[in-house]
């Protein structure tokens, strides 16, 4: 077992929105009771659809949001108010590298700024320090002195990569880092990515919602629903055997390249409910086939599901967990 | 003694390589600039109009105040009764055309350069403050601007100047206050309009202050609005200042001040056209140059419209 490098325990974060000027003010609970530990080296997937509290969590584990409760940890030490010194161990490369790069400074410049803001190397260094990275994510010395509009989708992924890199953090926050990328360019950056894992020892908080690109990543897994995590456990158990039947479904509509191979697409019916009023109980209910009158009326708990190692549990939060025979 | 040497080598190249830098992002700027052909040309006529200020009392024929008083309103010289030594002609009271309007080129661009930089400043600043804070720094500010706003701007500047009392400074003082409003404005619009875009947290999480957030992050992706209003305003500013002398506010009468020139000159537009005609050209020519200045400035700023 590796060094544990970040644990979250009991996350919440909820915002307070306006009702406009008749109706009430009301709270999103964006995230609620997320736990999870990450260990260096390894990769973390967080999985679900839109608004499901992705990527609230990817704001609060990179400090630009405090939680409303709730611990975080990264390395060991609690992570509370402006705590500068954790900051440089924990990075973020977001979905789309249109936006991520700062249209108006070269590239040199984009790479070189977290170290001009956070150390005293003089620019002979910081240069050459920009460099090396760039050629570890594949990029030519040249392209040192042009601006971001002169670089393709994946080009400027890479970038990105490296400028989350040139602080040398531990923790890697990858918020879709793929999905904006044509599928050639998407095996690409990943193969970069997971050798830059096995180079560095870092640690990836994966933020997706494709399946299969967290199958050829991902060591663990986290499903979200609604703000709360519904199933997680080492990807190859919640892959092999998926107990909530929220995984289930979103497992059946991942395409396989497997011609002829029968197929069970469970479809879902309706829509996410909107997280300003979700549904009382298992906020799943409305959509499940499963749902009876205990999961209208309470929460289940996350629990151990099956015959697992006790180090990396296996559990899901459903009062009917799918292995045990349904 | 040798490390001393050695360390001031050192600083001398890294002087050298900085100086370098500016030299190549000098051509750099050059090469968009040049690509728009009516910049080009604004640019070189605005530097004539420089040089003409300048230069002024080494180009112009007469003194600027100089009354003949045997050449009143004299047209100009390919006219009948034209005379070489008005080449442009003579007003009401016998000075000499083309001298005043030479010696007015000095008061119009130093008005718009006072004007618009105490504009731009103050604005650019307080938008930026506005748009980063938000909340109720924001309310305050923006209610304080909307107030400004309200009135007609002319009336503004007016009562400022009664208060302030009359002259150019001050004129030029109230007229900044009553443009501030539009930069701030559009400051805070364009930093709300970047402010959540992705490089900005992720300056962030990189560990940016507030001021290296306003000043580096943002700021530079703001100006290229800015820099257009600018040049819009430099010409707001000359015609402000000389409605404001016209009303005995601003420049005093015997200043050769373009827009007071026009103003000393309205009861003889039927009989004279010269009197009117050449200072509002001079208005118009200089506004035009830096209008297509600030055109090509833009392009040259925005990255985004370069080709590699």
């Amino acid at each position: 077992m590796g060094e544990l490098v970040l644990e979250g325990r009991n996350l919440s974060k909820h915002y307070q929105v306006s009702g406009g000027v008749f109706g009430k003010p009301g709270t999103v609970k964006a995230l609620q009771d997320a736990s999870f530990s990450l260990e260096a080296g390894k990769t973390l997937a967080v999985v679900g659809e839109s608004g499901c509290g992705k990527s609230t969590m990817a704001r609060l584990v990179t400090l630009i949001e405090q939680p409303t409760s709730g611990e975080l940890l990264i390395g060991g030490k609690p992570a509370a108010g402006d705590s500068e010194a954790l900051r440089k161990t924990i990075q973020i490369v977001f979905q789309n590298p249109y936006g991520s790069l700062n249209p108006r400074h070269k590239v040199g410049y984009i790479l070189e700024e977290p170290l001009l803001l956070n150390t005293s190397m003089g620019p002979g260094e910081r240069r050459r320090k920009a460099e090396e990275t760039m050629e570890r994510v594949g990029l030519r010395p040249e392209h040192y002195e042009r601006y971001p509009h002169m670089f393709s989708g994946g080009q400027r992924q890479r970038i990105a990569i490296a400028r989350a890199l040139m602080l040398e953090p531990k923790i890697l926050v990858l918020d879709e880092p793929v999905s904006a990328l044509d599928l050639s360019i998407q095996a690409q950056v990943l193969n970069i990515l997971s050798d830059l894992q096995s180079e560095l020892g870092l640690a990836y908080l994966f933020i997706s919602h494709d399946l299969s690109v967290v199958k050829h990543i991902a060591d663990d897994i986290m499903v979200m629903y609604l703000g709360r995590v519904v199933e997680s456990g080492s990807a190859k158990e919640v892959f092999a055997r998926p107990s909530h039947p929220y995984t289930a479904a979103l497992l059946s509509a991942t395409p396989v390249a497997e011609p002829g191979r029968k197929k069970e697409r469970i479809m879902l019916t309706g829509e996410l409910p909107s997280p300003l009023n979700p549904p009382p109980g298992c906020a799943f209910n409305p959509r499940c086939r499963y749902a009876d009158d205990t999961c209208r009326a309470s929460i289940p708990p996350l629990e151990t599901v099956g015959p697992t190692p006790a180090a990396d549990p296996h559990r899901a939060a459903c009062f009917h967990p799918l292995a045990s025979g349904k | 003694m040798t490390e001393q040497t050695a360390s001031t080598g050192a600083e001398t190249s890294a002087r050298e390589a900085k100086a370098q830098t500016r030299r190549r992002m000098l051509a750099e700027f050059w090469f968009y600039f040049s690509e728009n052909k009516g910049a080009v040309i604004g640019l070189w006529v605005f530097l004539a109009l420089v040089v003409i200020a300048l230069l002024a009392p080494v180009i112009a024929p007469h003194e600027p105040n100089q009354q003949y008083r045997d050449a009143l309103l004299v047209p100009p010289v390919w006219q009948e009764g034209g005379q070489w030594a008005y080449i442009l002609g003579t007003d009401a009271v016998g000075r000499d055309m083309l001298s005043r309007l030479i010696y007015g080129a000095q008061f119009s661009l130093f008005i718009g350069v006072i004007v618009v930089s105490l504009a731009m400043a103050g604005g650019v600043s307080v938008g930026l403050i506005s748009g980063y804070m938000r909340g109720a720094v924001d309310t305050a500010i923006m209610r304080v601007m909307d107030i400004v706003l309200a009135f007609p701007s002319l009336l503004l500047a007016l009562v400022l100047v009664a208060i302030l009392g009359p002259g150019l400074l001050n004129a030029m003082i109230a007229i900044a206050i009553v443009l501030q409003p539009h930069f701030v404005r559009l400051t805070r619009s364009s930093v709300f309009n970047e402010i959540n875009r992705e490089y900005v947290i992720s300056a962030r999480v990189a560990g940016a202050s507030p001021f290296y957030l306003m000043t580096r992050t943002l700021l530079p992706n703001c100006l290229g609005p800015v820099i257009v209003q600018a040049t819009l305003s430099f010409s707001n500013a000359i015609l402000d200042a000389a409605a404001l002398g016209f009303l005995g506010m601003g420049a005093q009468p015997p200043t050769p001040e373009w827009g007071t020139m026009l103003a000393d000159a309205r009861e003889f537009i039927l009989r004279a056209w010269w009197v009117v005609t050449f200072p509002g050209l001079a208005i118009l020519v200089t506004v035009l140059a830096i209008n297509l200045i600030g055109d090509g400035l833009r392009d040259a700023l925005d990255p985004k419209l370069k080709r590699s």
